[in-house]
């Protein structure tokens, strides 16, 4: 485990937020770990976003994909299994100037933290959540992952995998997550756009990356590498330009068209599959409570508030 | 009969042949439909605001409606320390009611029975035993068709006549409790009031009593100058947060922490804090945790089972030093076990739960006032430690009323607002020289690097390490923090005497029980003294100097003497200390402690015939003729 200290210069309040500024520990993947290009698709994204720097948090539970928070210059965190996202939703509503990104493989994010998952979209909690799918357990090496496919063969599955594999998707549509997109990590543009995308939206949005595991689920996004003959497909979105070939086009406020969507055989399609922008963010239905609260309290001050409590109790 | 609209209702002198009594504890059995929570509710809130200085305890069973309820009032002059061991009045609304609850009633106590419903057993003599009509006398009063709804009430106006209460200011609380539904619901209640009123007067020649206050041994609390205050442990606990600047929290019900939770999740919006209802207790303290990161000190709690899920994040917490405040409302355990009993049995759980050397801290209410100031002690040392604090209330504290003097709020409130200002640039999140004090999201670091908050083992900058050296350096600092806390902790609490024969030792809400024993045990005789530990996890410094004046030390908790014989506590004290002269007297029944088996338990520690004879003995107070 490298523990070099960051080479961060400290950029002048009001600067652009650059690579070098963004640059923390070196990463502790395996050579040729697909994991690589997620990071440094995610320092373009921070570069193209310009955040004032002490406003954004890269956040992760534990696995391979979750030590991400040490290689990026950011306030950040590294927590237990599974768990990130409860821990990200207290920063998002504890502090609503915040950007926060949360970083996970497919075992942190749909196994042990699958219920999480649930709930933090339903609740449309304003953060970015990254699933760096290898379909396997890298961290504890090479058990079956809920996205195994069927027949791969792991130490726990040796005769090949039979359990269903979760259709990540489908899970995250099924929740009410906001923005649902899907992005490879071989595809750099495609993955920084869609990272863009769901960090501007405002509201609970996923990108899920096939991030391939070398070393120990070799070729397993093939099927979506056209250097390695296969295709990735790319979804039309719909451009509402009025052109006939439109209608034809995916509607991501379409619900059941993205449904659909995700129903697609192997290696299926990629780009925004979801995206509801009228649905209310947590943050904003806490905030309209406390309004609410306020009001009725005339903005009394604490003392004044816990005193009149407190005299109503004599 | 006064005129339920005349704006007095009726007062007058008690009646000549009233006698002075000091303390009485009054057991109300029915069903629970019957409202008879809400008569000690109003005797809770008319001590609160009484001149003579009442003050009440009470217990509030929980229970499923429709089921039998019990309600115990101990009111008296003074300080009331304990729910009072056996009743001095037992109102039974029914015959199961008489059934169940007549072996509560002291010899030579009273009886008052609604005689439309129970029929007592006449062969018993052992009481003074009063027919009232506490059905058809309710019935008649308000009629139309309310039926017998307002039986509460009519018991309350023959209680406020018995012992002589401020009617007024009853008459007031009835007006506030009932004043925001119609005007009818209001007059039917003071109709019912005053025909309860009425009856004793008319039907009773000499069972009248006025509380007039006595010294208790010395130990009687000087009167307060203060308003008093009436409230259950958990809403105490709530509002301490809030005094001590919480603003921030996270929670999923379990009975009974849950009213905590629906407190906070109303009044945190008003103070511009949230609390959020998670999807389970991990998510919970996560989200804490979480609100804790950006500055923003927070609580999340739950009742054991809850905590044990909470485990996992509490040692990340210690590990990252994230501070939190994690509250533990226990009852019977394991398991779901006895939910809506009181047991003290998560103290293990609370210091040694989770994985890994995790150093944390534990404090324990004594009673309902301290309910508000552990909570404010809480946030001060999670803040100033960068650490976990546990708080350990329980089911009893949870649900009882007690009045208590108003706490001084501008001296109290404490400033919510993060430290978001710009670190310098030799800023080190986990400096082993200092305690951390986190950098929350959001304040710039003006080296322009900023920390990883972790769970890995790290060094003084957050940078992940396997380094056997700094694990041990920052396993130290860890746990030396702790001992800087400890030595600046104030020395418990002890009364009566400093050296002697036998010192009682106790935590959480044994405290009442525990006083009341100590004045007992002195009574016959004995050298004893009360050690009352409110910081149970670092423990003050000095208590061996303490325990080594007393020949026994004798510690008395609600949970099983376990596999060794010894309560979570004893064990803690006995491996701490190596003092083989500390001992136990535990039980696991589901109630609070009753004085005299605390006195029984000392006791048999200590082999003393005068002691014995002690145990079990009534108060001067008593109601009967004879
Ligand atoms: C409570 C708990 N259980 C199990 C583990 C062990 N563990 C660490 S990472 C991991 C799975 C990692 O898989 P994934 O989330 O897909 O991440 P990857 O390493 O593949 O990026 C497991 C089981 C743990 N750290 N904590
Ligand atoms: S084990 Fe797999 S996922 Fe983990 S770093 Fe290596 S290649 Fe990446
Ligand atoms: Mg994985």
């Amino acid at each position: 485990m490298s523990s070099a200290p960051a080479v961060a210069t400290p950029p002048a309040p009001g600067a652009p937020l650059t690579k070098k500024a963004l640059v923390a520990d070196h990463p502790t993947w395996c050579p040729g770990c697909g994991d690589f290009a997620v990071l440094a698709s995610f320092y373009r994204v921070l570069e193209k976003l310009n955040y004032p720097h002490e406003k954004i948090v890269t956040f992760a539970g534990i696995g391979c994909s979750s030590r991400f928070p040490y290689f990026v210059n950011t306030h950040g965190g590294h927590f237990i299994h599974g768990r990130a996202l409860p821990f990200a939703a207290g920063i998002s509503l504890g502090n609503d100037d915040l950007h926060v990104f949360v970083f996970g493989g497919d075992g942190d994010g749909f196994s042990i933290g699958g219920n999480h998952l649930v709930h933090t979209a339903r609740k449309n909690v304003n953060l970015t959540y990254v699933i760096m799918d290898n379909s396997v357990y890298g961290l504890t090496k090479k058990q079956t992952s809920p996205t195994s496919p069927i027949g791969f063969k792991s130490k726990t599955d040796p005769w090949g995998a039979f359990d269903q594999p979760i259709n990540p998707m489908r899970t995250l549509l099924n929740s009410g997550a906001t923005f649902v997109a899907r992005s490879h990590a071989t595809q750099v543009n495609h993955m920084t756009e869609m990272m863009l995308r769901a960090a501007k939206h405002p509201g609970f949005s996923v990108v899920e990356i096939l991030s391939e595991c070398v070393e120990f689920f070799e070729g397993a996004f093939d099927a979506a590498v056209p250097r390695k003959g296969g295709a990735f497909t790319l979804i039309d979105e719909k451009k509402n330009d009025g052109s006939p070939e439109d209608a034809a086009r995916h509607d991501p406020a379409d619900e059941v068209a993205a449904f659909k969507l995700a129903g697609q055989a192997w290696p299926g399609a990629f780009g925004v599959f979801y995206e509801n922008k009228s649905r209310k963010t947590k943050n904003a239905l806490e905030a309209e409570v406390s309004v609410k609260a306020r009001e009725k309290t005339k903005g009394a001050a604490d003392l004044a508030l816990l005193q009149s409590t407190f005299s109503r109790l004599r | 009969m006064v005129s339920p609209n005349s704006p007095e209702t009726p007062g007058g002198a008690a009646p000549a042949s009233a006698r002075s009594i000091n303390d009485v504890v009054i057991r109300l059995a029915g069903n629970s439909q019957d409202g008879i929570q809400s008569i000690g509710g109003f005797l809770a809130r008319l001590a609160g605001r009484s001149d003579q200085d009442v003050m009440t305890y009470m217990t509030i069973p929980s229970t499923i409606s429709g089921g039998p309820s019990i309600f115990q009032v101990r009111m008296g002059t003074g300080d009331i320390l304990s729910a009072g061991d056996r009743a001095d009045m037992l109102v039974a609304f029914y015959q199961h009611s008489y059934e169940a609850h007549i072996g509560s009633l002291r010899p030579g106590g009273v009886l008052i029975y609604d005689s439309d419903h129970v029929k007592p057993n006449a062969e018993d003599n052992r009481f003074t035993n009063v027919a009232a009509p506490i059905t058809t006398g309710t019935v008649e009063a308000v009629g139309g068709t309310s039926k017998d709804k307002g039986k509460n009430i009519y018991v309350l106006g023959l209680l406020a006549r018995i012992f002589d209460l401020e009617v007024p200011k009853l008459a007031a609380l009835i007006k506030e409790r009932f004043g925001g539904k119609n005007e009818d619901i209001v007059r039917n209640a003071m109709l019912a009031f005053d025909a309860g009123y009425a009856w004793p007067q008319n039907n009773l020649r000499d069972l009248f009593y006025r509380f007039e206050a006595v010294d208790q041994n010395g130990l009687a609390a000087a009167p307060s100058t203060r308003p008093q205050v009436t409230l259950d442990g958990n809403t105490a606990l709530a509002y301490g947060l809030i005094a001590g600047g919480v603003r921030h929290g996270a929670g999923y019900p379990i009975t009974p922490w849950s009213s905590i939770m629906e407190i906070l999740r109303s009044e945190l919006p008003k103070y511009g804090g949230m609390f959020l209802q998670c999807e389970d207790e991990i998510a919970a303290v996560s989200t804490a945790l979480g609100f804790s990161y950006t500055g923003q000190l927070a609580i999340t709690g739950s009742a054991g089972p809850g905590l044990s899920l909470k485990m996992e994040a509490l040692g990340w917490a210690t590990m990252a030093e994230m501070p939190i405040i994690v509250v533990n409302v226990q009852r019977g355990g394991p398991s779901t076990g006895m939910p809506t009993n009181v047991e003290q049995s998560d103290l293990m759980q609370a210091i040694y739960g989770s994985h890994g050397d995790t150093p944390r801290v534990v404090l324990a209410p004594k009673n309902v006032e301290d309910c508000f100031y552990i909570a404010i002690e809480a946030a001060r040392i999670a803040r100033a430690y960068s650490t976990p604090v546990i708080i350990l209330s329980d089911q009893g504290l949870s649900s009882r009323i007690e009045a208590f003097d108003e706490p001084d709020l501008p001296n109290l409130m404490v400033d919510p607002k993060p430290d978001l200002s710009e670190r310098p640039a030799d800023f080190k999140p986990y400096p082993l020289n200092a305690v951390t004090q986190h950098a929350p999201a959001g304040s710039r670091v003006a080296s322009g690097k900023y920390p990883v908050v972790t769970g890995l083992e790290h060094d003084e900058l957050g940078h992940p390490t396997g380094s056997p050296k700094l694990h041990a350096q920052m396993n130290a600092k860890r746990r030396e923090k702790f001992k800087g806390l400890a030595a600046s902790l104030p020395a418990p609490e002890l009364t009566g005497d400093s050296a002697g024969e036998v010192l009682l030792v106790t935590w959480g809400s044994n405290w009442g029980p525990a006083r009341e024993a100590l004045a007992r045990i002195r009574h016959a005789g004995i050298k004893a003294g009360h050690l009352h530990v409110r910081h149970v996890h670092p423990l003050p410094n000095g208590l061996e100097e303490t325990f080594a004046r007393f020949h026994k030390v004798v510690v008395a908790e609600l949970n099983d003497e376990g596999l060794y014989g010894f309560g979570q506590f004893a064990m803690m004290l006995r491996a701490r200390y190596a003092m083989p002269h500390i001992v136990s007297v535990t039980k696991t029944d589901g109630l609070t402690f009753k004085v005299s088996e605390i006195v029984a338990g000392v006791a048999q520690h200590i082999e003393s015939t005068a002691l014995e004879a002690t145990v079990g003995t009534a108060r001067s107070s008593a109601l009967a003729r004879s």
